[in-house]
């Protein structure tokens, strides 16, 4: 048994005296002759955030998310409920509750092929005690220093830092327990500066599946304080985007959002069950320029989207998506697996004890190519330069996806000239993918910013690239 | 189940976490404690998909020590936990600063009765009886036209709330509270091309939410419409945002007239209390007090009491949208706003869609706005889009993957009109918004 498993289960068998017998006990009312598949999902949250604003430690905030999840599956039919607490009369009611599922016509629980052991990503810590308060305040404070010292215009700083501490134990119908320890930090810096009037804002941050001194480690609180404010300051000189139809260079890492959304929430094996994706029945297929190989990876130890196990307890994978532009495979959890007829992947995740999982993103990342990024802008006569960007959006089953620049320039004659702000880019993701052109060698993956949002469910994800150009690409600007 | 009576169950259970913060050495409090069940079924292709049932709970609170904040939430509701909850934010209080603007909403402002808003009514309907609802919804989004090829289902949602705020002003006031809706999303295809759309509705009361037919032909017309949808060339045009998309223009403004973001200084209408900042037509209020509406409440998040209230008046800003906190970093008085605008709603300059349509003689209508690009310091403004182009005053055809922009200030004070076509779910009240004039980016 894993490090990870056995705190799991003290925290969440032992702590509120459940013993194995009460696990089976739940595990049979939860399973009857119809029922394919159960699992009963036990999760420990602790989060402590952190507002540091005006120069004062504004806020702190304590929170516990603390229950089990049961699900029963009969087909392609899904029943559940959870309930917040860990007592043997609430499971049972719960279990009988999702079982209801279960009418007709199956042929009974199938026990899974018991997956390899996973190794372990990351250290199972508590990283809300890694640091002291006053540590953590310390760190704070000296975030908002560097912001406010890095430039007279800086108006506002405001720095967050939470930590996060899940403990999650999964019992399948096979009898099977692996439980996962999942430590969480995350810190941001955002600022508001001022120049004759006119305001821009500027954020920056990073995490990690690590202890709080991930922060203090390489001055990273420093350096996201510094990159706040010099890109609210790059903004602030910034002219209106052009509109229409323009090659696009994407720099590495955090632009990798585009991978995100161009192809990863279309390659999610529940939409391509359902064929409602723009992939769906494609696989072998040419799906982007040879030059892309994108992957999905979870196996990357400490990242912010890594996953030990995920949260069906099977091991997360280096799974390949796109390999030299020919699709190979969709991520997948348990159920869409078996009603696909292939493997798990280890991409079944769930916000907490009280969603269903669901195939999702670990970190989506496409591998280098051969080219130097300044042989990339280069290549440009005129276009948009993008380093830097919000939030995307996709509709997986048209295909279209959208992304937002916070930071972005021209590229006039192969060389990167003024900044512009507001350019917000709108593609087909298939189509976006085979006018890939050049693909840089410099492959970086996000600071450990993301976040996937799903069915309204939100989960940590990584994403990155390296320097790549689209040779054609609608951005969204307001200037001819 | 949540049945009024709990509301005295719940009661204790703030009172008791009051005191337990006095004793542990706090100035003042604030808790909220809330519960929630629920059925959500999912059908798809005619077959029952998921039944899921929801069950919620959860507590939240603040300490005071002097003007030192501390805060706890928990979703486990044993004394253990809260006793966990209540020990962490003392705890943190110890270290976050003095802040003179931290404390307890003004004891003046408390809500002195708690009027019946009738925003109970309780749906005891069993997971095969909303299967059949949630059904008869997919079969009419399904049978309306051949092209509807599959579906991602329908979903009926009911559940059942209640929750109880208090402080340590003496303020004690919670009611329960019911939610019921339908959706239903569909795919179309037509060659290789595939669209996907949804519709959906929600009420308080079963009997006000729309028939399961008309929500799936809504869903299945608003799909099939979308075939055969064209890139447009970049260009200038006037741009109509169809009533179900301009409630976000509406949340634009909400987000920038917030009391955090005036007093960071982080919106893009900064000092602008009575100034002109749309045409002298407009008028938007909020009412909160509105019977059985999707976001009424006789009191704010704070215990203060909501009243009806005019946003803008003339097309000026009459005020910000203040909790106590931001009220006080800007020697205001809270409006009551600490959890959001409660139904907000614009009057209509009075055309009708096909009117505005007619009026706006050619460009695109926005169905669909996708993406963040609403920068609310700037009011730079730039979503990816689609809908339809209009030619000669009528709809010509689909027109997807374009975005349009402008910056928010201008669209704000250049707004053409606003359609009486306000039949549309949720708790902002808004017909189609009407622009003369947005940068639309295509090929």
């Amino acid at each position: 048994m894993s490090v990870s498993t056995a705190i799991a289960r003290e925290t969440l068998l032992d702590t509120p005296g459940l013993s194995e017998g009460h696990l089976t006990q739940v595990m049979d009312r939860l399973l009857s002759r119809q029922v394919d598949a159960a699992d009963i999902y036990f999760q420990y949250g602790r989060l402590e955030s952190w507002v540091l604003e005006d120069g004062i430690i504004k806020e702190g905030s304590h929170s516990i998310e603390q229950g089990a999840g049961l699900r029963a599956i009969s087909g392609e039919k899904t029943g559940f409920a959870y309930t917040d607490s860990l007592e043997l009369p609430r499971l049972l009611d719960a279990a009988g509750a999702a079982r209801a599922i279960a009418q007709a016509g199956q042929n009974g629980a199938r026990a899974l092929p018991a997956p390899a052991a996973a190794s372990q990503l990351y250290a199972p810590i508590n990283p809300l005690d890694s640091l002291d308060e006053l540590q953590k305040i310390d760190l704070m404070r000296r975030a908002d220093a560097a912001a406010r010292s890095a430039d007279a215009r800086v108006q506002q700083v405001i720095v967050t830092l939470v930590a996060a501490h899940d403990v999650i134990l999964v019992m399948d119908n096979s009898g099977r327990i692996a439980g996962d320890v999942r430590p969480l930090v995350r810190m941001n810096v955002q600022v508001i500066v001022e120049q004759g009037g006119k305001r821009e804002q500027g954020s920056a941050g990073g995490g990690a599946r690590q202890a709080l001194d991930f922060f203090i480690d390489d001055d990273r609180a420093l350096g996201y304080a510094r990159e706040a404010v010099r890109q609210a300051l790059v903004n602030l000189d910034a002219a209106p985007a052009p509109a229409g139809l323009l090659p696009v260079v994407l720099g590495p890492g955090w632009p990798g959002v585009l991978l995100h959304e161009a192809v990863g929430h279309g390659l999610e094996g529940d939409f391509n069950r359902k064929g409602t994706s723009a992939f769906t029945g494609r696989i072998g297929e040419q799906v982007a320029s040879t030059l892309c190989t994108v992957v999905d990876d979870g196996t990357l130890p400490g990242r912010r989207g890594s996953l030990t196990i995920d949260d069906e307890g099977t091991p997360s994978g280096n799974n390949v998506l796109i390999e030299n532009g020919i699709l190979k495979g969709y991520m997948q959890d348990t159920m869409n697996a078996r009603l696909m007829g292939v493997a798990p992947t280890g991409n079944g995740r769930r916000e907490s004890y009280a969603h269903l999982p669901m195939p999702r993103m670990t970190n989506t990342y496409m591998l280098p190519g051969q080219h130097k990024p300044d042989e990339i802008i280069a290549s440009v006569k005129h276009g948009l330069y993008a380093v830097n960007f919000g939030g995307g959006q996709v509709d997986i089953t048209s295909g279209k996806f959208v992304f937002s620049a916070n930071e972005a320039y021209l590229i006039e004659n192969g060389k990167v000239t003024r900044p512009v702000k507001g350019a917000t880019l709108i593609g087909n993701g298939p189509e976006a993918m085979t006018r890939i052109s050049m693909v840089g060698d410099d492959l970086a993956l996000d600071s450990g910013v993301g976040t996937c949002g799903k069915e309204g469910q939100s989960v940590p994800v990584g994403v990155g690239q390296p320097t790549l150009k689209i040779d054609q690409l609608t951005v969204g600007g307001t200037a001819a | 189940m949540s049945h009024p009576e709990q509301i005295a169950r719940l009661q204790q259970v703030v009172e008791d976490l009051l005191r337990e913060a006095r004793q542990q050495g706090a100035d003042a409090a604030e808790a909220g404690v809330s519960t929630q069940t629920g059925l959500s079924v999912t059908v798809r292709l005619g077959e029952t998909e998921t039944i899921e049932h929801t069950s919620d709970n959860g507590l939240g609170i603040t300490v005071y020590f002097g003007q030192r904040k501390g805060s706890a939430n928990t979703t486990d509701l044993r004394p253990e936990a809260i006793r966990e909850s209540v020990a962490a934010a003392c705890r943190i209080a110890k270290y976050t600063s003095e802040d003179p603007a931290a404390g307890l909403a003004d004891p003046a402002l408390m809500a002195r009765d708690v009027p019946d808003l009738d925003l109970f009514h309780p749906w005891d309907l069993s997971a095969d009886e909303a299967a059949q609802i949630a059904l008869r919804c997919e079969e009419a989004a399904r049978g309306f036209d051949p092209r509807i090829a599959n579906s991602e289902g329908a979903t009926l949602y009911t559940q059942r709330s209640g929750f109880i705020y208090g402080n340590s002003h003496g303020f004690v006031g919670g009611y329960p509270t019911t939610r019921h809706s339908l959706s239903c999303a569909v795919i179309a295809e037509q060659g290789d091309e595939m669209q996907r759309d949804y519709w959906y509705d929600s009420s308080r009361m079963p009997g006000e939410l729309a028939s399961a037919e008309a929500i799936g032909r809504t869903a299945a017309q608003r799909t099939v419409a979308r075939l055969n949808g064209r890139k447009l060339g970049t260009r200038e045009c006037p741009v109509l945002f169809r009533a179900d998309v301009a409630p976000s223009l509406l949340r634009s403004l909400f987000g920038a007239i917030r009391g955090h973001a005036v007093y960071r200084k982080s919106t893009f209408l900064l000092d602008q209390i009575g100034v002109q900042i749309f045409p002298d037509w407009v008028s938007i209020t909020e009412n909160p007090l509105l019977p059985r509406a999707a976001a009424s409440a006789p009191f704010d998040n704070e215990g203060v009491a909501t009243a009806y209230r005019e946003l803008v008046a003339g097309g000026v800003l009459q005020g910000y949208l203040l909790d106590s906190y931001a009220a006080r970093k800007l020697g205001m008085q809270s409006t009551g706003s600490a959890g959001g605008v409660r139904n907000a709603r614009i009057a209509s300059s009075g055309q009708s869609f096909d009117e505005l349509v007619r009026e706006m003689d050619h460009g695109v209508v926005v169905t669909e706005l996708m993406g963040q690009g609403t920068n609310l310091v700037t009011g730079d403004y730039s979503r990816g889009a689609a809908g339809f182009w209009v030619e000669g005053g009528e709809i010509k055809y689909p027109v997807e993957e374009i975005t349009v922009a402008a910056n928010l200030r201008d669209m704000f004070r250049q707004l053409v009109a606003v359609g009486s076509d306000d039949d549309i779910p949720g708790s902002i009240k808004t017909g189609s918004w009407l622009f003369e004039r947005m940068t639309v980016a295509g090929d």
